[in-house]
């Protein structure tokens, strides 16, 4: 029979633990199974919940902007452009605000059983990512509806849009589930936050129509503007603007190795502070 | 035999910074500000474990003794990784399974077949374990006909049974086990235990058990672990240790825990006869407790209750103002006194703790476990000579009538 053999000592240096956390890839899915069966079950119309939302602002945001501001998308029909930045938007806000909210929502287990931590915030991610896919297939049917082709390259450029929007909401998500476990009234803070990343995201109007650069680039830093800039080229079948997708795509990458670092830092304190 | 477990010097310390729950971001903006005048910081630290240095061999069963606060729990938490050591440091030879709470993470809206997939996974157990034992564990638990409800629909009694069976099944070769086994109806328990035992005896497996039942852990385990403030007090045979632990328990001051959501305020509590506050009480005797508090906000449908254990920590009685269907709406700021009056006592003489609760539907606003330590004294109600034997624990009182 095979030998397990634990060693505990207090906390020193640092590990990603993923050999850890493959261990515990059951629990991973029973948290994400949990969390999606209890939404669903509570409401036969969380399919529409989770479209509600994207589809929603997609009007609102068409009737007030398109029609007043007169916004320019270029080939792009309006509601076509805003539905692609606004289900991104709802990935990686879903997934953010979920993620902060999940260790403080299951405090109770944290105090009690031991598994990786990490398990928790990547599952809230996990359920996040199935309302995605919801709202994904509805924007692929509203291209159809507007005749908007995709280009060749779409079948890269969609995932590549997908994945650093992940990378981000991941280190972003981590990050706060942290800092709100520690610290009991950074949750007021989450939500202000998140509006200042949409309002800076390229979601209502194209970075392209900014035609100071340095505010441009400032916006780059916004995570979400390289992963919606994947989706516009997709749609447009213009090649992105690689500053933008080069700074996006960095400050994502440094937010997933921060988000990460501080958690697995704080996290052997979770269940004395919890 | 190697050991299954090996502890060198471990330790553990909490800080308590101005004795705060948990901290907030404002208060660390504004203590920052603070420090720019004010160099001074309070903050208390304590161990709430010291240097505890322990072999465990496998198939042991050890019990864990000790007051509220010895430190108990927080040797299972580092156990079972929890939280981490301070100092010191620990080596496990074997798969380890933690059971602190019953029915850790299940989820009312989910079917009582789905909570035990999701408990067992969270205790540790894999899909496909879960799945050999499924039938087992729901023959076990005796509710089999509402696998397929949500768990909202299940009474907490069923609850509990569905969490134990889960529980029992649960094969690691070291199990640690605080405290859980006190709550849902013995009889279940007992098949619980009896469970635990017997895979206990055949498989070799280790259980470290916290309990305040010394009644239990002396028919379940041979050797046990008594700590205080910290330290290992005594470690060795449980028949021994248990006689070191009473006669401590017996003389020392008592250690009151605080439980609650702090919805209300307890100023006085106190237990008598009559003018006699002392807390000695006679067998056979009125006897009035009176507690005094004041809600901090309004409360709908309170219901106060007592419990009383005796030094083996085992409950011998349990009143609630529920029993005479009071339910008191309590308004904020008022301070309100309760009487309750025990037409006569009926424990049989020994040292007796009272634990004291303001609830509402299991929700507890505030309680106070061992709060109230008293005697029960012989009295001239009671004639038998030599007194109760140590196992009687109830005295009726009666009155005969023969006739021939």
């Amino acid at each position: 029979m095979k030998k397990f053999t634990t060693d505990i000592h207090p906390p020193s240096g640092f590990s990603l633990g993923l050999k850890e956390l493959w261990q515990y890839r059951e629990l991973f899915y029973f948290f994400s199974w949990r969390d999606i069966k209890v939404k669903y079950k509570q409401t036969y119309l969380g399919v529409f919940w989770a479209l509600l939302q994207p589809l929603g602002m997609m009007l609102l945001f068409t009737f007030i902007f398109s029609r007043t501001l007169n916004i320019q998308t270029g080939t792009i029909p309006y509601p076509v452009f805003v539905l692609s930045g606004l289900i991104l938007w709802g990935l990686f806000n879903n997934s953010v605000s979920h993620a902060a909210e999940s260790m403080i929502q299951n405090a109770n287990i944290i105090k009690k059983v031991y598994f990786p931590r990490l398990v928790i915030p990547c599952s809230a991610i996990l359920v996040a990512f199935f309302d995605f896919m919801m709202a994904l297939l509805i924007f692929f049917i509203l291209c159809i509806w507007y005749k908007q082709p995709l280009s060749w390259n779409a079948i890269l450029l969609i995932p590549s849009g997908i994945i650093f929007c992940a990378i981000a909401a991941f280190g972003l998500g981590t990050f706060f589930a942290a800092l709100n476990i520690k610290y009991r009234d950074f949750r007021y803070v989450v939500p202000f936050l998140l509006q200042v990343l949409f309002f800076s995201a390229q979601v209502i109007y194209p970075l392209e129509s900014i035609h100071r650069p340095l505010l441009k680039y400032l916006l780059a830093t916004n995570p979400l503007n390289g992963a919606i800039e994947f989706f516009h080229a997709a749609l447009n079948g213009i090649s992105p603007d690689m500053n933008v997708v080069l700074i996006s795509s960095t400050v994502s990458l440094v937010m997933a190795v921060v988000g990460l670092f501080y958690f697995r830092k704080t996290e052997y304190y979770f269940a004395d502070i919890a | 035999m190697s050991s299954i477990i090996e502890i060198h010097g471990v330790g553990k310390k909490f800080k308590l910074e101005q004795s705060q729950r948990y901290l907030a971001l404002r208060d660390v903006i504004s203590n920052a500000g603070k420090k720019l005048f004010n160099k001074k910081q309070v903050i208390t630290e304590f161990w709430a474990l010291k240097d505890i240095n322990l072999e465990i061999q496998q198939g042991e069963r050890v019990g864990i003794i000790g007051r509220n606060g010895a430190g108990k729990s927080t040797l299972l938490k580092i156990l079972s990784r929890i939280t981490p050591p301070t100092t010191g440091n620990i080596k496990l030879n074997g798969r380890v399974a933690s059971l602190l709470e019953v029915g850790t993470g299940f989820h009312p809206e989910l079917t009582g077949r789905e909570n035990i997939f999701l408990n067992g996974a969270i205790l540790g157990l894999r899909k496909k374990e879960i799945q050999q034992r499924l039938d087992e564990i729901i023959d076990f638990s005796g509710v089999e006909h509402f696998m397929d409800m949500p768990l909202k629909h299940f009474s907490s009694g069923m609850q509990l049974r569905l969490a134990f069976s889960v529980a029992a099944h649960l094969e690691p070769e070291i199990l640690l086990i605080d405290e859980v086994l006190a709550v849902g109806d013995m009889e279940f328990q007992k098949k619980c235990i009896g469970k635990m035992e017997e895979v206990s005896k055949t498989d070799g497996r280790t259980i470290l058990f916290v309990s305040h039942n010394l009644g239990l852990l002396k028919s379940f385990c041979e050797k046990c672990l008594y700590l205080q403030n910290g330290v290992i007090k005594g470690y060795g045979k449980t028949q021994d240790i248990i006689d070191t632990y009473l006669k401590e328990m017996e003389t020392g001051i008592q250690n009151v825990v605080t439980t609650g959501n702090g919805a209300i305020d307890i100023h006085n509590y106190e237990i008598g006869q009559g003018e006699n506050k002392t807390a000695d009480l006679f067998l056979g005797h009125q006897a009035t407790i009176e507690i005094q508090f004041t809600p901090k906000e309004n409360l709908q449908m309170a219901e106060i209750a007592f419990n009383f254990k005796n030094l083996y920590g085992e409950l011998i009685s349990h009143i609630t103002t529920i029993d005479q269907s009071i339910l008191v709406k309590l308004i904020a700021g008022k301070t309100y006194t309760v009487k309750a009056v025990l037409q006569s006592v009926n424990f049989t003489p020994g040292t007796y703790l009272m634990d004291l609760f303001i609830l509402n539907n299991g929700q507890i606003f505030k309680g106070l476990f061992d709060c109230i330590r008293f005697n029960v004294l012989n009295s001239e109600k009671v004639m038998r000579p030599g007194g109760f034997p140590s196992h009687v624990k109830v005295y009726s009182e009666t009155s005969w009538e023969i006739n021939q």
